[in-house]
Order: C-alpha cells, then sequence, then structure tokens
C-alpha cells in the first residue's frame, strides 16, 4: 500500500482493463466483474467491491479508466450517495444487498427527503412510518423527487416518534419503490423536463432490517447524506455531463441505452450548473471575444471557475492528509450557485438576440437556451444558498444560530405547515 | 410631470389594471402562449373596442385618442405587469410609431386608423439574423422596379411577424451602408414572395418570426433614403416602452415573492421573518423603484419630445433590464422549489425578463450607448 504513487496505480488500471475489457460482454456481468476487481470504485474499501484507495490515488485510477474507454461502474443519480450513506450508517445485511447492484447498474435510487411541508426545514418531515406487526407502515407525500420514476428504491427519511422534540423522532429507510403503496407522479419543470416527482405513500411497506441507523438517528443519518451531496454538487462544478459514445459493442449499445432512460432526468444538470465550460468557445464563434466588455465579465466568471475548482481540490487534498472533511461542502454548493448564475448573464452577453431562441432555432442546437432557464435550479436544489450560508456562518464560523421555537416540545405540539400550503397557482 | 402622475393618470391605471386582471389572467395567458399565433382576433378586438388601447397615443387626427407617451407607458407597465398576450408592442409600439416618425401625411392619413382600431395588426421589420439592433446591421435590399420597389433578403427577431396583417420593413439601397440609404417600405403580411416563421423563442409570450422576401413588391413608407433619423427616433421610444413595460412584470413579480414569503413557514416561522428573506425583499424594492424612477422620467422625457430622449432611452432600458432580471433570479429563488416548476407562475415573467433583457439591446450595449449619448 505504502508503495502505491499515482503512476504505478494508473499501469495497474491500464494492465487490468486490458486483460478483462471486451465490449461484447454483457453491461452487468462486465459492471460484476468490475464490482469483484475492485477498479469500479477504486475508493470503496476493499471488502466492499473497492480498492481502498486514497481519494487522490483513486481520482488517478478515475481518471485512467476512462481514458482506455472501458465503461465504469454505474455512477448516475443518487447511488452514490446511497452508497456513502450505507458506508457510513447502513449494516452490513444492507451493504450486502445493495452495494453490488449499485456498482452494475441494476438498481436506481432516489432521494425521498424533501415534503411539501418542509424542503429547507427537512427535520419537520411529517410523512410517518409506524411498526404494525413487525413491519414499518408508511404513509405520507414527498415532493421534488428527481427520478422516482426510474428508481427502484429511495432513501426515505420519516417520523417514527411524534412525543419527542423534531430532530429525534425521525428514522430513515430504504424503501422499495415498486409496491403497491407507493404512487409516482411527475411534476414539470420551468425548462419543460420532468424530472422530479411527487411521491404519495399509502400504507407503504418497509422491512425492519431496511432502516438505516438506529431508530430514532434518522437526522443524523440525513445530515451524511446531504453532506456527501453537497460535496459531490461543489464537485460537480466542472462536470461537463456524461454523453453516450459512438463506439460499437453489445456493453455500449446497452450503456448508451441506460444514458437515454435511467439518465434521462439528468441531461440537463450540465446546463443548471450554467456550462461555464463553453464561454471561450462560445465567445469566439460569435466574434465577442473582441469585445473588451465581453472579454471582463468572461474573465471574471473564469477566474470564479477556476478558482472554485481549486477550492474543491485543496478540499479533497485536505482530506487526503487525514483532516476531517466537515461542512466546506456548503462552500463548493454556494459558490456552484454563483458560477451557475454567472455562467447565465455571461452566455446572454454572449448570445444577445439569439438568447430569446430555443430548442433547434437557439445556439448549440438548444443547449444554450437550456442554460438559462435551468441555473435556477442550481441555487435551490439539495440545500438553498441561504441554507448554505446559514451552514457556513454557523458550523464553519461558529456563529451564534438563529433562534428556534419549538426544540424543547414533542413534535406533535409544534406548529407546522400544512400540506395544502403547496400553492398551485395557474 | 416627470416626477408624479396626474390623478387622470393614476385613475387610467387603476382602470386598466382591474381590466387586464380580468381579461387577461395567468390562465389566459397560459393558453395563448401555446398557441402558434400568440395572441387572437376576438380577444385583442375586445381590448380595443373596449379602452381603445391601440389608439392611446396616436394623434387624433389619425384615428387615435390623442395621449401622449406617458400614458401608453402606463399601458406598457400594466401589459407586462399582466404578461398580455397581444401584439401590442409591435403594432402600437414599434410599427405605429416608425409610421407617425417617417410616414407622409397622406400615408399616415391611410395606414393608421386601422392600426388605432386594432384592425390592422402591424409589424416592425427591422433586425436581421446577425442580431444587430441599430441600421448598422441592416442589410435587406430595396431595388427600384417600375414605380415601385422590390425587397430582397432576411429579416430575423420580427415580433408578431408571423401574423401581423401589414408589415414595416426596414431596408436598404443596394451598396450603401450605415445610416446611407435606409429607407421603410410596407408590405401585406400575405405578400407574394414573403414567406414567415415563427421562431422557437424562450419567452413564449413574445413571438418572433423570421421573413424571407424574395423580391416582394413593397410601397415605400416616407422619404426614400431617409430613414435613419426616424428610425432611430423609433427605436429610442421603443426603448422607454419596453423600460416600462419590465417594471411592470418586476413589481408583480416583488410583490408575488413578498405574497409568497410571508404565507410560507418553516423551522416553525414565516420565512419572511428571516432577516436573509427580508433583506432581499428590500433590495428587490430598491431595484424595482429604482427601474421605475427611471423609466417613468423616459416616458415623461419621449412624451416631451426632449433632445436628451436618446441618452435617457438607453439608460431606463439598460436600469430596467438589470432590475427585472435580477428580480426574476430572486423570486424564483425565494420560491424554493416550486418556484421551478411549470405550474408556479414565476418562469412565465422570468422567460419575459430573459427576452427583454436583449431585446432592442443589451443592457451592455445600451450602458455604451448612454455614454456615447451624453458624448463622455
Ligand atoms: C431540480 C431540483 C431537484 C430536486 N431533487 C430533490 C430530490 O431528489 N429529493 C429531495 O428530497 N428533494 C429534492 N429537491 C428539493 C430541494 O432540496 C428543496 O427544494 C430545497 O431544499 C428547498 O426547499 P423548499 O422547496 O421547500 O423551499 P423552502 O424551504 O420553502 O424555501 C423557500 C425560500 O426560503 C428560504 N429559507 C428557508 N429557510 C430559511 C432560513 N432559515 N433562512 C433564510 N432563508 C430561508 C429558502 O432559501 C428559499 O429561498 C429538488 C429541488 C430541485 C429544484
Amino acid at each position: 500500500m505504502s508503495e502505491m504513487t499515482e503512476e504505478s496505480v494508473r499501469a495497474e488500471v491500464r494492465a487490468w482493463v486490458e486483460a478483462n475489457w471486451n465490449p461484447e460482454m454483457d453491461l452487468v456481468q462486465w459492471r460484476n466483474i468490475l464490482a469483484d476487481s475492485g477498479w469500479g470504485m477504486p475508493a470503496w474499501p476493499k471488502e466492499w467491491y473497492g480498492k481502498g484507495l486514497s481519494a487522490v490515488l483513486a481520482k488517478a485510477a478515475d481518471s485512467e479508466f476512462h481514458k482506455t474507454g472501458a465503461i465504469g461502474a454505474a455512477s448516475s443519480g443518487v447511488r452514490l450517495l446511497a452508497a456513502s450513506t450505507l458506508f457510513d450508517h447502513g449494516s452490513d445485511f444492507l451493504k450486502k444487498k445493495f452495494l453490488r447492484r449499485i456498482i452494475t447498474g441494476e438498481d436506481n435510487w432516489c432521494q425521498l427527503f424533501s415534503e411539501p411541508g418542509s424542503g429547507s426545514d427537512l427535520a419537520g418531515a411529517m410523512t410517518r412510518a409506524d411498526l404494525k406487526d413487525g413491519k414499518y407502515i408508511i404513509n405520507g407525500q414527498k415532493v421534488w423527487t428527481t427520478s422516482a420514476h426510474h428508481a427502484h428504491y429511495g432513501l426515505l427519511l420519516a417520523r417514527t416518534d411524534w412525543n419527542v422534540p423534531k430532530h429525534q423522532g425521525l428514522s430513515y429507510f430504504v424503501i422499495r419503490i415498486d409496491q403497491p403503496g407507493v404512487s409516482v407522479q411527475p411534476l414539470r419543470q420551468m425548462n419543460g423536463h420532468a424530472s422530479f416527482n411527487q411521491v404519495f405513500f399509502t400504507d407503504a411497506v418497509v422491512e425492519p432490517d431496511h432502516l438505516v441507523g438506529s431508530l430514532g438517528e434518522g437526522w443524523k443519518v440525513a445530515t451524511t447524506t446531504l453532506m456527501h451531496e453537497r460535496r459531490g454538487a461543489a464537485d460537480g462544478i466542472a462536470t461537463a455531463g456524461r454523453r453516450g459514445t459512438k463506439r460499437t459493442g453489445r456493453a455500449y449499445d446497452q450503456e448508451r441505452a441506460e444514458i437515454a432512460i435511467n439518465n434521462e432526468p439528468y441531461t440537463w444538470y450540465p446546463q443548471r450548473a450554467g456550462r461555464a465550460d463553453l464561454i471561450i468557445e462560445r465567445a469566439k464563434a460569435t466574434g465577442k471575444n473582441s469585445d473588451p466588455v465581453v472579454r471582463q465579465e468572461m474573465a471574471k466568471l473564469l477566474t470564479m471557475y477556476n478558482a472554485a475548482q481549486w477550492m474543491v481540490r485543496r478540499a479533497r487534498a485536505a482530506q487526503q492528509m487525514g483532516r476531517p472533511q466537515g461542512p466546506e461542502g456548503s462552500l463548493g454548493k454556494l459558490i456552484g450557485s454563483h458560477v451557475a448564475r454567472a455562467s447565465n448573464s455571461v452566455h446572454t452577453l454572449i448570445s444577445e438576440a439569439d438568447a430569446m431562441l430555443t430548442a433547434d432555432d437557439s445556439p448549440m442546437n438548444g443547449v444554450i437556451a437550456e442554460i438559462l432557464v435551468s441555473t435556477p435550479a442550481a441555487s435551490i436544489a439539495g440545500g438553498t444558498d441561504e441554507i448554505q450560508r446559514n451552514i457556513i456562518s454557523e458550523r464553519v464560523l461558529g456563529m451564534p444560530k438563529e433562534p428556534v421555537t419549538g426544540m424543547d416540545r414533542p413534535f406533535k405540539d409544534v406548529p407546522k405547515n400544512t400540506v395544502s400550503q403547496l400553492p398551485n397557482k395557474s | 410631470m416627470k416626477f408624479s402622475f396626474s390623478n387622470e393618470q393614476e385613475q387610467f391605471r387603476t382602470m386598466l389594471r382591474r381590466f387586464l386582471s380580468e381579461k387577461s389572467p395567468v390562465s389566459e395567458v397560459r393558453r395563448l402562449m401555446a398557441t402558434e399565433q400568440g395572441w387572437e382576433r376576438d380577444a385583442w378586438a375586445r381590448l380595443n373596442s373596449d379602452l381603445g388601447l391601440s389608439a392611446v397615443h396616436i394623434p387624433e387626427a389619425y384615428g387615435g385618442q390623442g395621449f401622449g407617451f406617458v400614458e401608453l407607458c402606463i399601458v406598457m407597465e400594466e401589459m407586462g405587469r399582466a404578461l398580455l398576450c397581444g401584439p401590442y408592442f409591435s403594432s402600437v409600439v414599434l410599427a405605429a410609431n416608425a409610421i407617425l416618425n417617417a410616414g407622409s401625411e397622406d400615408q399616415k392619413q391611410t395606414l393608421l386608423p386601422s392600426i388605432a382600431a386594432g384592425e390592422t395588426v402591424a409589424a416592425l421589420a427591422f433586425t436581421e439574423e446577425n442580431g444587430v439592433w441599430d441600421s448598422s446591421g441592416v442589410t435587406l435590399t430595396a431595388k427600384a422596379q417600375g414605380d415601385g420597389y422590390r425587397l430582397d433578403g432576411v429579416k430575423s427577431f420580427v415580433l408578431d411577424g408571423h401574423t401581423a396583417d401589414l408589415i414595416v420593413v426596414l431596408a436598404r439601397k443596394p451598396g450603401t451602408s450605415g445610416d446611407e440609404g435606409l429607407s421603410f417600405f410596407t408590405v401585406r403580411g400575405d405578400a407574394k414572395g414573403l414567406e414567415r416563421r415563427l421562431l422557437k423563442s424562450v419567452d413564449a409570450t413574445r413571438k418572433l418570426a423570421l421573413l424571407k422576401f424574395n423580391a416582394v413588391e413593397a410601397d415605400l413608407l416616407g422619404e426614400a433614403g431617409a430613414a435613419a433619423a426616424p428610425f432611430a427616433r423609433t427605436l429610442d421610444q421603443a426603448a422607454v416602452c419596453l423600460a416600462n413595460e419590465m417594471v411592470g412584470g418586476a413589481d408583480h413579480l416583488r410583490q408575488s415573492a413578498l405574497d409568497y414569503v410571508s404565507m410560507r413557514m418553516q423551522f416553525g416561522r414565516p420565512i419572511s421573518s428571516f432577516q436573509a428573506i427580508k433583506h432581499k425583499c428590500a433590495d428587490m424594492l430598491v431595484d424595482v423603484e429604482l427601474a421605475k424612477a427611471a423609466a417613468y422620467y423616459a416616458a415623461e422625457t419621449a412624451a416631451e419630445e426632449a433632445a436628451d430622449l436618446p441618452a435617457i432611452a438607453s439608460l431606463a432600458k439598460a436600469c430596467a433590464s438589470d432590475a427585472f432580471i435580477q428580480t426574476a433570479k430572486e423570486t424564483i429563488q425565494l420560491h424554493g422549489g416550486i418556484g421551478f416548476t411549470w405550474d408556479n407562475d414565476t418562469h412565465l415573467w422570468y422567460k419575459r425578463a430573459k427576452s427583454s433583457e436583449v431585446f432592442l439591446g443589451s443592457p451592455k450595449y445600451h450602458r455604451e450607448l448612454l455614454m456615447q449619448r451624453w458624448n463622455v
């Protein structure tokens, strides 16, 4: 282990792929081989389908793997959040049941946190889980659930105890989506996509061994998921999105089908981050690169964009050196919102009149238009900018918390939003 | 009157606001924006028969009501607030003003009364695929033929260009450039050789068209080769109108955000009780009130036909664009997840803010014009 360097890891990856990869293999079969080898998730522990590599070496391994052109482990959606949460709090039973199928892509996941009455205030969840005859019976409603319509399993935050203060009465479950008590209804977004949903539970069933962490520990577990999510959002500042390759082979065909269906809800995610990566290309294509005002705005954006990536790298390096990773993921997420907003403005500045057009009438076959109507999500999804600022000030800077009421009372006695406060204006 | 409206003007606004909220509720906006035309003759006719809105600023001599730019801008602000789907900006603001600024007495007599009555819907075709808003971008040519002209070329971003009955076209004499050789022409919407296509637009409440002219017979409007000045004036007036329209949209959003945060509860209290939210709402009010001050001042400047209209028009357009888009972003943000949905109405105004940001020139473009016009 101590002998490992980026170079040796890269060489090992190349050799392993060379010896094992065959594009005519069935995709799931291939990813099972990957899971057994550990190279699909090199940062995961050795005993759980990984190589136990440090963040830096794992990144080297991933990038080398990517270069070979071989198909990697499934990684879309919240499957990796599910995995991280299971690593932190899940029983061996749950790890055994789910981790491999996360890698193979056989199961898709969704995050059942937000409700009509509780978004920023996630701990105010009203969805209930009642133990009856040895099973948890789920009733209530979740909302904004990305990809629930493709999901096999969901990460569910639900209330198991109404007689204790709100953070203490929550529990965290893995719930199977495909069951009679769960109904998924798509919600259309302002950018025309329908990647999130409302999810209704009517006496849905969860087996007790699908509890993640202990009973009443749901808030702690959910916080882990959120921390991973925000860190991921920060890492995502730089991602331009996964597209299918044009390569031939059975596995590639199956991967393209996976991208078209399972990953469909995420097609606009790169655009929601603002696509700062397209700025220079667009400026050159339109001749706006010779406009000094535009150049200034581009330079400001690209400075922020690059510094943000370096900041994320610094956080990763700190983690690598054994320093604890804390809520600084919130910093990256907040900067990601700034980058998204600024990118929207600069793309508008560059496109000028063309910024009024959409779909195939608009630049880059609609990509620019999609940026303009998608970036508002960046500062809401995964925790709003205001909540990130609260976390940064209270948890990073140690500033006093806002006074909150009701923490000393059983949740059942606390005033709450009623579900009907989700207005449907039109 | 740059700093306050008269009682009559305030009454007009109140009446209009009530009228538009009845005749153009959001459900109607959503219905019309989903159509290819973007507006309907019946609804449009009612708007004009009940209130004579198309006639507001057109002189009585040409069938109008003879009010001025201040009243026109009140109409714009209220239409922006209601997000009205109708060919008002295209017909009454752009085309009618071009005719007023460039046309001969005879032509005004002939063309304006039916526009004022809302019977004829007109559009102004000036921008081309290069997206340049001023006359320097005009390449469409007009060649004299017999006692008329033939137009060849392409116009783009033509507001309501696909549905207009009458199209006022800015064209140039072959071989000329810049402000030289520019003339206005009129063309029937169904003229031979004219191909019209609806462009797909981010803001579905603002329909834009691509017009291809292939030897289209056209009538000269005004004096040959002398359109540069009246066109520039038309653009300045349009920028003032757009600034007022944007102010209406921004004010609507600001209020809707305030209403929402006042009723939404998180952490056991209304989110409006969080200082972060209060500060945001206060900043939104500052933005909108500044833009209002600029837009109203510009309206009066246009009404007075003051010499500094070009500078003030650019100032107001840039200021209102920035305020509108900022307010729109914040309104979505204050709504949280629901603000990103199709069913919530915020995105309709957000998209109008996006299109208004660049329509008639971006804030950056107008700020540069402002400096030039102030001889800085
Ligand atoms: C594209 C998208 C995908 C999503 N996917 C998922 C998903 O898969 N699963 C899931 O569970 N959720 C998902 N969400 C939901 C998301 O996490 C919530 O929308 C978000 O946390 C905000 O909650 P809310 O919508 O209830 O807004 P609210 O919490 O009602 O917030 C409204 C406004 O109040 C502000 N506010 C609230 N509290 C405070 C405070 N204490 N101080 C200052 N300001 C405050 C907010 O910042 C916001 O501006 C998604 C959202 C989007 C837009």
